[in-house]
């Protein structure tokens, strides 16, 4: 960050940090008094008290003007692990981590413990000029929030779900089956919403006065700003324009993906899990829809957002964003691969006086492996899924619906497959025809 | 006879609630039959249907931010005028000069925090499966609205008229050159033309007609507006008429069979 002084900044972040930490403290003390006065855990109860008063001790210090900070060899590691491999591939091995130690995640005190030390992880980062730069930019506090708030609701679910599927496994029905009896929706049901209403207009009020929205200089369309973005909900179809071209990543994908949203209840067949939160008796969907809602749609939005700088480059959350950085590009379709690597001559090309005819047929010469390849991901694969590993879908689903299935699926594995083709090979392009601007 | 009781007796009130206060049984369902408002509503509901941990309260926060974007965006529509002159300086104005340019703020964190509840709203209908049938035409109403809910906010995202705003509906609105034969810079769009003249340019193109014209201008701030405060907001007070209705006719909230 440039233009404000180290000093300044730190003057500036200060009181908010140590309210944030006396905040915490604040609750944390509470939670430790409901642990001991309420649920008689005493050991348990030390524990949050230590960390309550940690907690306040660090508010002391950082209203004095010297909030605690992360370690330099953090900071660079955090900076090191969002190059594009690690934070995806480190983001997947996460998702399925949680997924594989769902039991153990959802006991409260560990819910519990991983949020207060995301908070705390949180406020440290804060205290370095670049993370604060881009985290607190107005229209990026939302995404913040987003995390939170997905975090939150995802324990919430998947607690519910491994309950559920305790039950389940002895034989007993959903929780959601217990609360059978019916209530009037007077009182019941309108005091809830009042309620509601009532404290999202505050918090809203509170938002709006806390933090102004963002209003920059007046539109210019010749001062084009570095990097230049889309709404941040729409982050995650630029990310794809990295690895597709825009016909792809803006319009045919974007459409499949709601075209496949809103074939998601003809295509799931499952009839169990109607109605109640559950994971063993729905794996299949359950995994297909967390791969692609948290891994694909939010976790591009967060890399977009708060890790793509100048130049549409990486940027570590604690790294300046300096528009000179310079990276290597060096992006190779795969028909070069093929004519001029693998065959040793330059690439097919049709005579300046070529007829139509001949262009096409230079086109399909150069770019022959290419359309062998996603013809063969399109119509081959599909057919082999429905006679090995799918052979129960297809059977329940018939001919049409499982081509469907098939189709949307490949679509959205195509997006992975391409992500880590670009990282190990430099591919840019399975099929390069820029003559029809089609390229895939 | 207090004074609470004398309004509640008196004629003009009776006039307007077609019904006593509801503090017995039966008058606690007479009001949810009786009041505009409340039918949409059940008389009763299952008691884990309104649990918050079941529910996460995530449609009716969106309907209750979509009711605030309403308000709070009729009050800026008299104050802000959609000009290259003008939309810029109101808003500043609305920072700076304006008593209650906070609803400025209101609109747009209100409309940030809809995308969000909005998705948190689909999560949780995914993963309570409570697109399965009877319900999956609603699921299917409520992807429209979903998209429905990121266009408005697309659209709102010009309004402002500032760098952020041009630049970011420059680049979200510029893949729509690439569209398949409707773009000039889409795979097939050499497809439409009549003898020898190109009937796709960047004049006739799918990005023209969401801009207006061949680059964010003051045509493009027209119709955003207009598609901001009014055609969308006209599609998706529709969509959510049905998508109630149709989460009564489907059987109310969905729970164990």
């Amino acid at each position: 960050m440039h233009g404000v002084s180290e000093a300044d900044f730190l003057r500036g972040i200060s009181p908010f940090l140590g309210g944030f930490y006396l905040f915490l403290g604040m609750v944390n003390g509470i939670f430790a008094y409901h642990l001991w006065h309420n649920l008689h855990r005493t050991r348990d109860a030390i524990i949050w008290i230590v960390v309550s008063m940690f907690l306040v001790v660090i508010a002391a210090a950082a209203m004095g003007g010297s909030p605690p900070g992360l370690p330099l060899s953090l900071r660079n590691f955090a900076n090191w692990a969002t190059g594009p491999v690690i934070y995806s591939v480190g983001t997947t091995a996460l998702l399925v981590a949680a997924y594989l130690l769902r039991t153990w995640l959802v006991r409260p005190m560990v819910g519990w413990s991983l949020l207060m030390f995301s908070l705390v992880l949180l406020g440290f980062s804060i205290a370095e000029p670049n993370f604060a730069a881009i985290v607190t930019k107005p229209d990026n506090v939302p995404i913040v929030g987003l995390v939170f708030l997905l975090g939150f609701f995802t324990w919430i679910a998947t607690a519910k779900a491994v309950e559920n599927d305790r039950r389940d496994a002895e034989g007993l029905p959903p929780t959601e089956k217990l609360d059978d009896e019916k209530v009037l929706v007077w009182p019941d049901l309108v005091y809830t919403e009042l309620i509601c209403m009532i404290a999202l207009t505050a918090f809203l009020v509170v938002w709006a006065i806390a933090l102004q929205a963002p209003l920059e200089e007046p539109a210019s369309s010749v001062k084009t700003p570095n990097p230049s973005k889309a709404p941040w909900y729409f982050l995650g179809l630029q990310e794809m324009l990295v690895y597709y071209d825009p016909w792809m990543a803006g319009v045919v994908l974007p459409s499949l993906v709601l075209v496949g949203l809103a074939a998601i209840p003809y295509l799931d067949f499952n009839k169990k899990g109607n109605g109640y939160y559950t994971i063993n008796q729905r794996k299949f969907a359950y995994l297909v829809f967390q791969f692609g809602f948290l891994e694909l749609w939010i976790t591009l939005i967060i890399l977009g957002t708060f890790f793509r700088g100048p130049n549409w480059n990486i940027f570590g959350p604690f790294e300046y964003w300096d528009p000179h950085k310079v990276l290597a590009l060096n992006n190779v379709d795969l028909s070069q691969y093929f004519w001029i690597m693998f065959m040793g001559q330059s690439l097919p090309k049709a005579p300046p006086d070529a007829t139509l005819i001949q262009q096409l047929g230079t086109i399909l010469l150069r770019e022959w492996l290419g359309i062998v390849l996603v013809l063969a991901y399109f119509i081959a694969l599909p057919p082999l899924m429905a006679t090995t590993i799918f052979r129960g879908f297809f059977a329940k689903m018939g001919f049409i619906r499982f081509m469907l299935m098939a189709n949307l699926l490949l679509f959205m594995a195509s997006l992975p497959i391409k992500m880590v083709l670009r990282w190990t090979v430099n591919l840019k392009y399975i099929i390069s025809i820029p003559e029809f601007f089609l390229n895939f | 006879m207090s004074i609470g009781e004398m309004i509640r007796e008196s004629q003009v009130w009776k006039s307007i609630f077609r019904h006593p206060m509801p503090q017995d049984r039966r008058n606690r369902i007479v009001v949810m039959l009786t009041n505009f408002f409340l039918h949409l509503h059940p008389v009763s509901i299952k008691k884990q249907g309104i649990a918050l941990s079941y529910t996460w309260c995530m449609g009716g926060v969106t309907f209750f931010l979509f009711l605030v974007e309403t308000v709070t965006g009729v009050l800026l529509m008299f104050y802000y005028r959609p000009t290259l002159e003008w939309a810029y300086n109101d808003i500043l104005a609305l920072r700076d000069v304006t008593s209650l340019g906070i609803l400025r703020e209101v609109h747009r964190w209100g409309a940030h925090a809809m995308v969000i509840t909005v998705w948190l709203h689909m999560y949780r209908v995914f993963l309570t499966g409570s697109y399965k049938p009877p319900r999956e035409f609603n699921w299917v109403i409520g992807v429209i609205l979903l998209l429905l809910t990121l266009l408005l906010s697309f659209t709102g995202y010009l309004l402002p008229w500032d760098q952020l705003a041009i630049w970011a509906i420059t680049v979200g609105s510029n893949m729509a050159r690439a569209t398949p034969i409707l773009g000039h810079e889409g795979p097939g769009q050499q497809l439409l033309n009549i003898q020898g003249i190109d009937m796709i340019t960047n004049a006739s193109d799918a990005r023209f007609a969401l801009l207006g014209a061949r680059f964010v201008g003051e045509e493009t701030l027209n119709r955003f507006y207009i598609l901001h405060c009014i055609a969308i907001p006209l599609g998706v007070a529709l969509l959510l008429a049905i998508h109630f209705w149709r989460v009564r006719k489907d059987g109310g909230i969905s729970g164990p069979l």
